[in-house]
């Protein structure tokens, strides 16, 4: 019998060290090829970092503030669109279904713009607070995301769950509570921490409506730092790490609560 | 027998569309009694048994389970449905909570027990079905077996007078079918009123009291277990029993 070049396994080991050795390569030639003195200038300018430290503390929280203010509502707005998207009443599905497909469909910019601009023009009511301003026009939007996920998560329930629970006695209403909705949960968890995330970097848009200094939020003094001419883009860099140091500790909490409700679902 | 039945049903009628699948039944079940229905599937077993809890709404007849006329819109439905217990052919547990809630769940929410009161039950019925060791297991840790059994245990939790099964063992390995079976033997020896959907034709003969042979949407045959399934009068359950008991002569 002929004796093959290589055995698998060896031939498995060679490819790996090739992976690995591409990898290196481009990273020694990106090395090579940047001009480190101009990064180090324009782009992660140290002195010019120092100076911007001290306004982060404040976006810091005011990016939270408007961010929690928005999810707040887009998860009760999320949950009704959600029920009357699964209502048996026709007319409800259909307004939830529009409502769903509209504000997605926009970019929301718009939102931000008409709740600042076009709601006073219209209703002749000037909202007082920008928290609140922020909440509605963010909370707008990101309900219509939500809801599609939270529908999509009770739907993915298995309809027998819902058959036990009502043969034993349980209301529509309370098999939904008990059973349907926990389980509802663990499946809209990963979709779910998706759309706090992408809801945190769109408060980035609150800074359309118009401003105080006290409420700048993360991505407004990155801007700033960028037009004030020196530094380049260094504050834009220290902004967007100051948004990672809120988005990958949400990850890692989604991950763990999805891991402690997983215990007793089905693999 | 004089006393009124269980379940009465009376020119019982459903249609999906225009697909009708139940096609007139009467059928009376007395307290007591162990009635196992079997049949092809697409006969409209299944279907007959969920319209007993109303789990399937009907289209014409009437259903009278412990004297409620389940048909009637101004029934109370949910408080009906705690005295007739079910178990799936999917077992159904609530993947959410562990075997111990999974009993008692109903027995707080919907008949208002305490908490204790309702730890004792769940675990009498559990200790019932040989599984109290497992009572803080979650579902996707028992075998289907051990989670078709503590389907019965939670339905028994609730203090039924009736218990539908639904081809309780149809989705179950082989050697596992046996635990259920024997489980379900018992109920019946301790005097509870059952149905059964089956295709178990061993256990219709040996512990059912009367068999239904249904096909086509209708009651093809019925009568005392040992007659309907060794020495059938029609044509039908003939050729049916004939399939099933006998699977390698299908051919002929």
């Amino acid at each position: 019998m002929r004796k093959a070049r290589m055995s698998p396994k060896r031939r498995a080991a060679l490819s790996r060290a090739i992976q690995y050795g591409v990898l290196v390569v481009i990273a020694v030639a990106l090395g090579f090829a940047a001009d480190w003195d101009r990064i180090a200038k324009n782009l992660f300018n140290v002195d010019v970092a120092k100076d911007l430290l001290p306004l982060i503390p404040n976006a810091f929280v005011n990016t939270l503030t408007y961010t929690a203010a928005a999810f707040a509502l887009a998860l009760v707005l999320g949950i009704v669109l959600a029920l009357m998207r699964l209502s048996s009443v026709g007319l409800y599905r259909w307004l939830a279904t529009a409502y769903v497909e509209f504000f997605r469909g926009i970019p929301a910019m718009l939102v931000v713009f008409s709740v600042a601009f076009a709601l006073p023009i219209a209703f002749n009511v000037k909202i007082p607070s920008l928290t609140l301003k922020a909440a509605l026009a963010l909370g707008i939007v990101s309900s219509a995301y939500i809801a599609e996920v939270l529908r999509a998560g009770i739907q993915a329930v298995p309809k027998g769950q819902i058959e036990a629970a009502r043969s034993l006695g349980m209301s529509q209403t309370r098999a939904m509570v008990t059973v349907v909705l926990p389980q509802a949960f663990r499946i809209v968890l990963p979709p779910m921490t998706n759309e706090i995330i992408l809801l945190t970097k769109d408060s980035s848009l609150v800074f359309l409506m118009g401003m105080a200094a006290s409420q700048f939020e993360l991505t407004k003094i990155g801007r700033d730092a960028l037009n004030s001419g020196t530094g380049g883009l260094t504050g834009l860099f220290v902004v967007g790490f100051a948004y990672l140091c809120i988005t990958v500790p949400l990850g890692i909490l989604a991950r763990h609560l999805e891991k402690r409700f997983g215990e007793g679902s089905r693999k | 027998m004089t006393e009124q039945p269980i379940v009465a049903i009376r020119g019982l009628h459903k249609s999906y569309g225009e697909r009708e699948v139940l096609k007139g039944i009467d059928l009376d079940v007395h307290a007591g009694e162990v009635v196992c229905i079997i049949g092809p599937s697409g006969s409209g077993k299944s279907t007959l048994l969920r319209c007993v809890n109303q789990l399937e709404t009907t289209t014409s007849g009437s259903i009278n389970v412990l004297g409620e006329e389940t048909t009637d819109d101004d029934v109370d439905i949910d408080a009906l449905r705690t005295r007739v217990g079910m178990v799936f052919q999917q077992f159904n547990l609530f993947s959410n909570m562990t075997v111990l809630k999974n009993c008692t769940v109903a027995q707080r929410k919907v008949l208002g027990r305490s908490e204790a009161e309702a730890k004792e039950v769940a675990l009498k019925n559990l200790e019932h079905v040989g599984l109290a060791d497992r009572a803080n297991a979650h579902p996707n840790q028992l075998s289907g077996g051990q989670q078709q059994r503590v389907a019965i245990a939670r339905a028994l939790s609730m203090n039924p007078d009736i218990m539908l099964f639904d081809e309780p063992t149809s989705a179950l390995d082989p050697e596992l079918v046996g635990d259920v079976l024997k489980v379900m033997r018992e109920l019946a020896e301790d005097g509870m009123t059952m149905m059964v959907v089956t295709h178990e034709m061993a256990f219709a003969r040996d512990v059912a009291d009367r068999v239904i042979f249904m096909d086509d949407g209708v009651i093809v045959e019925e009568g005392p277990a040992a007659e309907v399934i060794n020495a059938p009068t029609q044509e039908r359950t003939q050729q049916f029993l004939k399939r099933v008991l006998d699977p390698t002569h299908t051919g002929e």
